[in-house]
């Protein structure tokens, strides 16, 4: 077998300072100040002093990682936000330099994330397909040869010569990962964690990244699934703060990862830099697992309520934001999904939130969870328009079931949840 | 299934002024091709009056100017009719702008294909500059009509002079706009600067007025500007003004190939940081 990536020592280091020396505009004394100070500025930047004063701010994404991948080999990459993964996945695919090390890549590298990318709406879709490939760096003959498969596989034959801008957003992505879909590339790179689209945009990517596999091509994957994770992939790799820390076969490397650094204690607290600078003006500050005393827990009982904490300050006004959680299982199967203005008039109350320091929170009520392992994932999101911050494994926690129904019986039961049903026992003959 | 050996790619930090990677660059070259494209083909969607505005602009700019400085302020223009004397500097004038302003914000507005996916990005500047020679190719078919009219004829060897006039044209757009628009990556106030810019660089390019007006001790200093030496050509090439091809023509050609490899050089270091900062 040969190698097909061949990473060496890669390191990349950001320059975090830039967020933060940005102006806010609140008030008319900072545009104020603000003006008063560019002819200094101005002068810093034409003589480099702004850039040297940066140095002391930098943060390694990525700290000497080194790994070979075989050729039809497909990786599974895991790790939590911040972790490097994708920053991983981007030196790979050149869009961004690392600052020390080496990749040495054997074939094309394709992304499943590049759908649509140079799209134009003015365009027809036969164009796009043109254009879009192009981008891709397939040639025109190539693009040739496939332009009947593409247009199939989108099913939009009738419109292909119909202005995308009319399309339906269904239609456009499924021409947009069509083109992307037979590019055909040596190296395929999934990027699940900042994947586009609807569950069965997401499920049609999975799909390609099976074909992709079976033809005994490359397959880098990232997902915050484990459950997809397990199912597509026999080897991982774990990163952490831009470490790699553990390769193995992907039952192990999953298990360590759900393990190591996942307990803390009922509580996740995000520092700045782990929060991803176009979360603004949303900012997490901290997840917590509380009990019925308000004491923070990782351990509760399935026949006790307890309340789940969102800390966090919005530095700018938002409307239309919904601060929520994901409940999921660790083998990635959801059990449920819940935000802080589900409820139609609380949604009114809060439709515009000023900027300012929020708690909200919520009680998950008393015989609700099966025995087990279960993480809660942070969203905050303004619906159709942006989400501002995500992390799928912000917190995990354990449930015991002591006293809970049919606990009498030592043994599992199925199934995430262990509600206590009010069974009546009739006897009719 | 057609079977290839993989291309391998390496991929390190690249260091100092190192490669220009001009090989990627010929990889690419249909992506240079259909970038133009599309930007000629979207430019004028939408719109009424379409390619018209091509000629539009620099015919309004053209009878604006004849009032002012013809009718008005009665500038000399070495006996060539004004309006045909000041659209032979506007075509090139026109290029140039053109190029600047969309050249120089073309890596910001297609922010989502630099952050998403590698292709050299050189090609967003350069396909910016190159898609301004269409519109360049329809106002110049006014310009013939416009000699005609006139009764102004050129000499042959504007058939290999004025290609290189325009070649010096495009060699100062790229220039300029590699400089400008790897500045804009990471400083937006290029935008802001832009109106200004060109208004001021209008003023110290002789399109309106005739450069026969700047005093001989000043010639070389004002040539400093390449697009003095562009417009200086055009007019020489097509209508047979001025001096012809003299030591201020070498020092804006000298200017002008300067600006463009500093420009290639600054481009290519800062490159890498541009998926980053943008």
């Amino acid at each position: 077998m040969s190698i097909a990536i061949s990473v060496n020592n890669l390191s990349k280091r950001y320059r975090i300072g830039a967020a933060e020396t940005k102006f806010r505009y609140n008030m008319l004394r900072d545009v104020l100040v603000d003006t008063v100070y560019a002819p200094v500025r101005l002068a810093k930047a034409l003589t480099g002093r702004a850039e040297r004063k940066g140095e002391q701010n930098f943060v390694w994404a990525l700290k000497d990682v080194s790994f070979d991948v075989e050729e039809g080999q497909v990786l599974g990459i895991v790790g939590r936000n911040g972790a490097g993964k994708s920053t991983l996945l981007k030196i790979l695919s050149r869009v961004t330099e690392p600052t020390r090390g080496t990749v040495t890549v054997r074939g094309r590298v394709g992304s499943l994330l590049e759908v649509g990318t140079g799209f134009h709406p003015e365009l027809t879709g036969r164009e796009n397909i043109y254009m879009n490939g192009a981008i891709l760096g397939m040639k025109r003959a190539e693009i040739d040869s496939k332009f009947d498969e593409i247009v199939a596989f989108s099913e939009v034959e009738q419109f292909i010569d119909t202005p995308v801008k009319r399309y339906s957003s269904g239609m456009y992505l499924r021409l947009a990962f069509a083109v992307a879909a037979h590019l055909e590339p040596e190296i395929l790179v999934v990027d699940e964690v900042l994947a586009v689209g609807d569950a069965e945009f997401q499920k049609k990517c999975l799909g390609k990244m099976g074909d992709v596999a079976q033809q005994g091509r490359t397959v880098l994957f990232v997902s915050h699934n484990m459950s997809a994770i397990l199912r597509l992939t026999q080897e991982a790799i774990v990163l952490n703060k831009g470490q790699l820390i553990m390769r193995g076969p992907t039952q192990q490397a999953v298990d360590f990862y759900l393990s190591s650094g996942q307990a803390q204690a009922g509580e996740r607290i995000w520092e700045a830099e782990e929060v991803p600078p176009n979360a603004a003006p949303f900012r997490p500050i901290a997840m917590r697992l509380k009990d019925q005393k308000g004491r923070v827990v990782d351990t509760v009982r399935s026949i006790e309520p307890v309340t789940v904490e969102m800390e966090y300050r919005l530095e700018a006004p938002l409307s239309g934001l919904r601060v929520g959680f994901y409940l999921s299982t660790m083998r990635g199967e959801y059990v449920m999904t819940s935000f802080d203005t589900d409820d139609a008039s609380q949604y009114e109350k809060h439709g515009t939130r000023n900027a300012g320091h929020y708690i909200s929170r919520c009680t998950l009520p008393a015989d609700l969870l099966n025995e087990g392992r279960y993480s809660l994932g942070v969203n905050a999101s303004s619906f159709g328009v942006r989400r501002y911050f995500q992390d799928e494994q912000a917190l995990a926690f354990n449930v015991d079931i002591s006293g809970a129904p049919g606990t009498q019986w030592a043994e599992p039961r199925q199934g995430p949840i262990r509600p206590r049903l009010d069974w009546k026992i009739e006897k009719v003959e | 299934m057609e079977i290839h050996e993989p291309t391998i790619i390496y991929i390190k930090p690249t260091t100092g002024l190192a490669a220009l990677n001009l090989r990627d660059l010929w990889i690419y070259r249909e992506l240079v091709f259909f970038m133009v494209w599309r930007d000629v083909k979207v430019r004028y969607k939408q719109t009424l009056l379409g390619m018209a505005w091509a000629v539009i602009q620099p015919v309004m700019t053209m009878l604006v100017f004849t009032f002012l400085f013809d009718k008005v302020a009665k500038l000399p223009t070495e006996g060539i009719p004004y309006p045909v004397f000041s659209f032979t500097a506007l075509l090139p004038w026109g290029l140039f702008v053109t190029a600047l302003n969309q050249g120089s914000r073309s890596l910001v507005a297609h922010n989502n294909m630099v952050t998403k996916i590698y292709f050299p990005r050189l090609i967003l500047p350069m396909s910016s500059v190159f898609a301004g020679l269409v519109d360049f190719a329809i106002a110049f078919v006014i310009l013939i009509g416009l000699m005609l009219y006139y009764h102004v004829t050129p000499a042959w060897n504007v058939l290999w002079t004025l290609p290189l006039f325009l070649l010096l044209a495009v060699i100062t757009a790229l220039g300029v706009a590699l400089w400008l628009s790897a500045i804009n990556v990471q400083y937006r106030d290029v935008n802001h600067a832009l109106p200004f810019l060109t208004q001021f660089w209008l003023f110290l390019t002789p399109v309106a007025y005739s450069a026969s007006i700047i005093s001989e001790k000043w010639r070389i200093v004002y040539s400093l500007n390449p697009m003095a030496g562009v417009v200086n050509g055009f007019r020489w090439a097509l209508l047979g003004s001025g001096n012809g091809p003299d030591l201020s023509l070498w020092v804006s050609v000298t200017i002008a190939v300067l600006i463009l490899i500093s420009g290639l050089f600054y481009f290519r270091s800062m490159e890498k940081t541009f998926a980053d900062t943008i």
